[in-house]
């Protein structure tokens, strides 16, 4: 290498280092591992930042609206803005105030509905940095109990799974990933098929026969069939519909606001779960699956929870 | 030690440039933590490369291959360990990128807007070329070669690249 001239010695370098990494990439695909000690460094030295840049951004948010937004107000008349500023930053605090315990109380009431099946509330600190792929980290890892492999939903639907796990973080491939799927099924013609992402907001629902008859506003429900969610939780609402020559081209449009997330909840199980009624619905709730957009009733765990250390 | 020197290629004249200690680490961290958190709060930031632009940046101003090529590796593996990508796929795209952009630099004058928007464009084109080759390659995960919103990313990444290097250039010794 010593001899070589400076303009081939970076081409070797060149050869070298990508030849390493084709290496590394031909070894965790043969042995299914995903670098997973670089992953946990690197993590845990983003995620402090992240955690903090987040609360930094809440203080911020909060420091705008309930300061900063009413100044232009102030100039057009200092008398009545004094008044109204006051009135503004009330409703302000008080909308903030109510919209987050809406938020809360949507997720506290979905998780007291079901004490049998573990779960935890996390909140979103962050996305992955590939621009092509729909991941984001939680605040919750390990140390709360949360595995690979288990479903992340909010009230509204199913969000995403758990693809891996550190200490206080863990990663969510979300449903709009083209990665990801998720056993689904028609809500009121039980036609099974599978609702994956294209890396758009809205979803593909495949392998539903050309034959079959779907219309556009049909509710699409898990199946249970993957093993991560329980059945009947809603996953969208179809979209569009086109005629294909085996199967139909079905788009989705997801129930949980994906795009806008902030708070979730994880099943802590990997255990097939199931809905149960609603002590407060009628008794078909089981039956009929919720509407997109309208709260989740309770899930029961078919088999005793797992146990986390 | 010259804080900048002249590199004589084919008798162009063509300055190189040098940071401040610990510059381009803390700019590597930032556009990491920035790509990996300004998704949550603006989806559209989802389309932004801000360790793609730092590696172009940097390997068009210090205009040494292998330097470009390292830290091409080193912002490429440390993006993979915050994606779900398997480790080394943005590390070879970006490898390359350095390599391109370091030697391109030590033969062209880059500090033009005009040729800055153009470099970064095409180093984003030959970056996603990369990526999907290794995609379908190596991992064979199907990928397409075009899509509209690749257009728009390339085009935004252009344009805040211009204003970025821009900003950049002031954290270069004097």
């Amino acid at each position: 290498m010593a001899g070589l001239p400076s303009r081939h010695r970076s081409l070797f370098l060149l050869a070298g280092v990508v030849l390493l990494q084709v290496l590394m990439l031909a070894v965790q695909i043969k042995s299914d591992s995903q670098g997973r000690l670089i992953r946990v460094w690197t993590v845990s030295a983003v995620s402090p930042v992240e955690r903090s840049g987040a609360w930094g951004i809440g203080k911020f948010r909060d420091a705008w609206r309930h300061y900063f937004a009413l100044s232009d107000t102030a100039r057009q008349n200092e008398e009545l803005i004094r008044e109204n500023g006051r009135l503004k930053l009330e409703i302000m605090q008080l909308q903030s105030k109510s919209a987050e315990a809406d938020r809360l109380a949507s997720l506290l009431n979905f998780k007291q509905k079901q004490a049998k099946v573990p779960m935890v509330l996390a909140r979103v600190i962050g996305s992955g940095a590939d621009a092509n792929s729909a991941v984001v980290y939680l605040d919750q890892g390990l140390h709360e109990g949360i595995r690979k492999n288990m479903g992340v939903i909010t009230p509204e639907g199913v969000v995403g799974k758990v693809i891996e796990s550190y200490g206080d973080t863990s990663q969510v491939l979300l449903l709009t990933d083209r990665d990801s799927g998720v056993g689904a099924m028609i809500a009121d013609s039980r036609i099974h098929g599978q609702v994956g992402g294209m890396g758009e907001p809205l979803l593909d629902m495949k392998h539903v026969g050309a034959d079959e008859e779907v219309k556009i506003g049909d509710r699409v429900v898990t199946s249970g069939m993957d093993r991560i969610f329980p059945k009947d939780l809603p996953v969208g609402t179809i979209s569009q519909v086109k005629p294909g020559t085996a199967f139909k081209q079905i788009r989705v449009r997801p129930s949980a606001n994906i795009e806008r997330l902030e708070e979730v909840i994880v099943l802590l199980t990997t255990d097939p779960l199931s809905l149960k009624p609603d002590a407060s619905a009628n008794g078909n709730a089981a039956a009929a699956p919720p509407a997109p957009g309208q709260p989740i009733s309770g899930l029961t765990n078919t088999k005793p929870a797992e146990k986390h250390p | 030690m010259n804080d900048t020197f002249d590199l004589r290629i084919n008798e162009s004249h063509i300055e190189v440039h040098k940071f401040h200690g610990g510059t381009i680490l803390l700019c590597v961290i930032i556009a990491l933590v920035l790509q990996a958190f300004l998704p949550v709060y603006i989806t559209k930031a989802s389309i932004l490369d801000l360790p793609l632009l730092i590696t172009i940046y940097f390997g068009l101003s210090r205009r040494n291959p292998s330097t470009g090529l390292l830290l091409g590796t080193f912002i490429g593996l440390l993006q993979d360990s915050l994606s779900k990508t398997p480790i080394g796929l943005f590390g070879i795209a970006k490898t390359v990128i350095g390599y391109l952009a370091s030697s391109i630099g030590a033969r062209l004058d880059t500090e033009h807007p005009l040729a800055r928007f153009a470099l970064t464009a095409v180093f984003f084109a030959v970056h996603q070329g990369i990526v999907v080759v290794v995609q379908k390659l190596l991992l064979a995960q199907p990928q397409p070669w075009f899509t509209t919103r690749l257009l728009i990313a390339c085009i935004v990444n252009a344009v805040l690249g211009v204003f970025l290097y821009h900003f950049l250039d002031r954290l270069r010794k004097s």
